[in-house]
């Protein structure tokens, strides 16, 4: 079968909706910008008299740094500022800033310019600017450091043995009774769960158990980190950047240089890919002190070496799965213990992978155990889903072989033990209506399932479950004069948003959405919203933009009340005009009427909403891969894989396919290619795209998507998010599709060809 | 009265391992309140790096949620996401 043939979308939605732009496919906002190239990223921006700022990276994973001489680099001619730790501020443990995820701002201060220790490769310990980039470059390496090297650590389990090297002196585990009197690299130890394991697996005719291992990978944007900032001589700081969050960067960046948030304007670029790297910062407050000091704009570019050296991936992490199981399928217990990579800091998403790994089932005994620990490595960053692929990829593995045990079929098994509205959650509250079971159902009855499989090809399943978030979020919208509307919200456009806002608007208004001009506003100009990431915009802001449709629907009400001298509730809204219920005859006025005329009604119509999100409905999905491997070579090859999710309604689904064949993509990179490499000194191997191996259009089958839509009650038009979900069944549905081909389970990732074979070679 | 249940680490640490309570509170924070009475120094933690689920429905931040006699409530850790 071709790859055009095989490759088909198809939604299938449990209620007909009736909705004249929701669920229609218009052509994005944003495109004619960006397909000719005239859109504007975080490096493009240049200031009349710029300088180029260069940043001097720890060569060790581990060192104390003993001193710090920048006179050389300050007497180059051209050079105009340097910086260290010095510069910054001394952050308080307690520090905390408002509106997003708790984070230690002492951490985050550290981590973007080191203090007394460089604690992996490539942390930052200096900074230059200079006239042009050549001088930042010389100047940069006439910064001279003195570092005495430290041993160090890079995997969590190595970090917890107690003659580990010690990143930090003052950390003592936190979770632990009792409190611990000697420090350790585990941050913290979580805990959840529900019922009586023990009695659980009891109860149980099989169980299983096996140990899992996951490497370390980046988010893989193709955008690296960019920012110019440009500090004035009333202390204004102006910065263009690459975000997730213009919000986001104004609250660190001003909470890390110790400055007012009110001093700090972030101007949104577009951003070409974040995946949740982009929801902290590293650049923008050097940038902020550098042009500080030398009173000019200063503009600070990551190389594609440093965004692998120095920015978030995501964890690492070893899991131990549990799992036991009644003759007849019933699952009655499962365990997960876990141990995350944080990276150089704490705060490795370690929890949500406790909480999400059993996410998808019904089963009334659960205990899962986190470990959160530090090593010498970057300090991880959110990536889709955070924590939930690890504790998946253990679950959704054991899973395989719980069904392989009890010669059952695998969906068979899920479908059996499925978590529909109702059912505890393995972390405790009761889920509402979720569409979990439909995509399991939706799966079975997919060709792909039944398709025959050819020599050395096997074909594996897994599921996936992710909470999906709203928050604080804002939205604006103003009546032109002609009757189009601008609707200003204030999340960058990672995934489609604007296409989504101006359609949402445009369902609520009754208008057509190409009246619809979607935008987004700076932190000068907009209310303050929560940044992009968790997939919640198009839930959360997506709900603000309607109650904003709403405000100026009641406006527009009024001024055709005003117009017809009646009261306003003798005005109704229907199809994009207002209706004198009043009038004898058919009366209305259009949006475009009113708004002409609006200068007699009272001036310019606008609308607003702020509003702090909930009801945020949680997203499921179940994945089919069939793979064939090489027996000679150790490689495995996708040759076709099926992403089915529960969207709740796809506002406009192209995208959303769009979102599920990326994290697909995402998650089978993590499954069968991606790792870090370190030499013995702990320096990172393969800092670029050469070496560290993303999938490639090449490389991959068309991913075909089924969207089931199950409508989230918590949102007028039943949306949940989509973009975190589908990252989390690839790692096992790709190992088990492994398995089944070559006959041995694998446990490890990614599943190189060299691991492969050897693992060939063990069973024979 | 409304059930209760806290992260078994946070009860480990201020209530001697006892997860689930039986508590009556109009909302979130007179919840949050008695509980600080009933174990001393639990506000700031349930304060800043929580989030709660009342009847299913998870909330960032809460503070004005209102509880109703039957609700259920777990206090979780903040959700972030990517």
């Amino acid at each position: 079968m071709g790859k055009e043939e095989q490759f088909k979308t198809a939604t299938q939605s449990v209620e007909s909706n009736g909705y004249k732009v929701v669920g229609t496919r218009p052509i994005r906002p944003d495109g004619v910008e960006k397909v000719t190239g005239r859109a504007n990223f975080g490096a493009d921006y240049n200031l009349p008299g710029m300088l180029i700022g260069r940043i001097i990276r720890s060569p060790h994973a581990h060192a104390r740094i003993l001193s710090i001489n920048t006179e050389k680099a300050s007497a180059l001619p051209g050079v105009k500022a340097v910086v260290t730790s010095a510069d910054f501020p001394e952050i308080s443990p307690t520090a905390r800033g408002a509106g997003e995820a708790p984070i230690s701002f002492r951490d985050l201060s550290r981590n973007v310019m080191a203090r007394e220790k460089a604690l992996y490769d490539g942390h930052a310990v200096a900074a230059v600017a200079a006239t042009t980039a050549a001088i930042a470059d010389q100047a940069a390496a006439l910064v001279d450091v003195e570092y005495e090297v430290l041993p160090h650590v890079l995997d969590a389990r190595e970090a917890m043995k107690p003659d580990a090297p010690l990143l930090h002196a003052d950390m003592f585990t936190k979770g632990l009774d009792p409190k611990p009197e000697i420090p350790s690299n585990i941050s913290q130890r979580h805990e959840f769960g529900i019922g009586d394991t023990e009695s659980g697996f009891d109860a149980a005719d099989v169980v299983v158990e096996h140990d899992f291992t996951t490497q370390c990978v980046h988010q893989g944007y193709i955008e690296p980190h960019a920012c110019v900032a440009d500090n004035t001589e009333d202390g204004m700081s102006t910065v263009w950047t690459s975000s997730q969050g213009q919000f986001m960067v104004r609250n660190y960046s001003a909470t890390v240089c110790n400055i007012d948030h009110s001093k700090v304007r972030v101007m949104p670029a577009e951003i070409g890919g974040g995946f949740g790297g982009k929801t902290t910062i590293y650049l923008e407050p050097v940038a902020i002190l550098l042009s500080k000091k030398a009173g000019k704009p200063v503009k600070l570019v990551m190389n594609r070496e440093d965004v692998f050296r120095a920015t978030g991936p995501t964890s690492g992490g070893h899991a131990h799965a549990r799992i036991g199981a009644k003759k007849d399928g019933t699952i009655t217990a499962g365990e997960l213990t876990m141990e995350y990579e944080a990276g150089a800091f704490p705060g490795s998403p370690v929890q949500l992978g406790c909480m999400t790994g059993f996410g998808p089932y019904d089963i009334k005994n659960v205990k899962t155990i986190g470990f959160d620990v530090v090593v010498n490595r970057p300090k991880v960053a959110a990536y889709r889903a955070p924590g939930a692929p690890i504790a998946s990829f253990a679950v959704e593995s054991a899973l395989d072989e719980l069904a392989k045990k009890l010669n059952m079929d695998p969906l068979a098994l899920r479908e059996k033990n499925a978590a529909t509205e109702g059912t505890q959650a393995a972390y405790g509250p009761t889920f509402k209506r979720i569409g979990y079971l439909e995509t399991v159902r939706a799966a079975q009855n997919h060709p792909h399932y039944s398709a025959p499989l050819g020599p050395n090809q096997g074909r594996g399943v897994a599921s996936g479950f992710w909470f999906n978030i709203g928050g604080e979020s804002s939205a604006a919208m103003h009546v032109n004069e002609d009757g189009t509307v601008e609707v200003v919200t204030a999340n960058p456009d990672i995934g489609g948003s604007r296409a989504s806002m101006a359609m949402m608007a445009a369902e609520v208004l009754g208008i057509d959405v190409s009246k619809v001009k979607p935008s987004i506003a700076d932190t000068a100009s907009s209310a303050y919203s929560m940044l992009t990431g968790g997939s919640r915009v198009t839930f959360a802001v997506g709900k603000a933009v309607c109650e904003a449709a709403d405000d100026v629907i009641v406006e527009l009400r009024r001024r055709a009340a005003k117009v017809w001298d009646v009261e306003i509730d003798a005005v109704e809204w229907k199809d994009g005009a207002a209706i004198n219920t009043k009038a004898d005859t058919s009366e209305n006025l259009t949006l475009a009427a009113i708004a002409n005329t609006a200068a007699k009604t009272g001036g310019p119509i606008s609308g607003k909403a702020n509003i702090n999100a909930a009801g945020a409905g949680p997203g499921f999905g179940t994945h089919i891969c069939d793979i064939e491997i090489d027996p000679e070579t150790g490689r495995s090859t996708v040759i076709r894989y099926t992403a089915i999710q529960d969207v709740g309604t796809a506002i406009h689904p192209s995208y959303v396919e769009g979102q599920l064949q990326g994290g697909a993509v995402q998650g089978i990179g993590w499954a069968l290619n991606e790792e870090y490499i370190y030499d013995d000194k702990g320096c990172l191997q393969n800092g670029g795209f050469l070496d560290y191996r993303v999938p490639v259009a090449s490389d991959m089958p068309m991913i075909d998507t089924v969207l089931v839509e199950v409508p989230n009650p918590g949102h007028r038009f039943g949306v949940r998010g989509v973009g975190e979900v589908p990252i989390i069944p690839p790692l096992a549905a790709v190992a088990n599709a492994v398995t089944a081909a070559a006959g041995v389970r694998m446990t490890d990732l990614p599943i190189s060809p060299p691991k492969l074979l050897s693992a060939i070679d063990s069973e024979k | 009265m409304a059930k209760v249940v806290l992260q078994r680490e946070v009860a480990r640490e201020f209530a001697q391992g006892e997860t689930e309570f039986e508590i009556t509170a109009a909302d979130v924070r007179q919840l949050i309140r008695l509980l600080e009475l009933k174990f001393p120094g639990i506000r700031d933690r349930l304060s800043e790096r929580t989030a709660v689920a009342i009847d299913g429905e998870i909330f960032q931040d809460p503070l004005l949620q209102s509880i109703d006699e039957h609700s259920e409530v777990y206090f979780l850790p903040a959700i972030e996401g990517g």
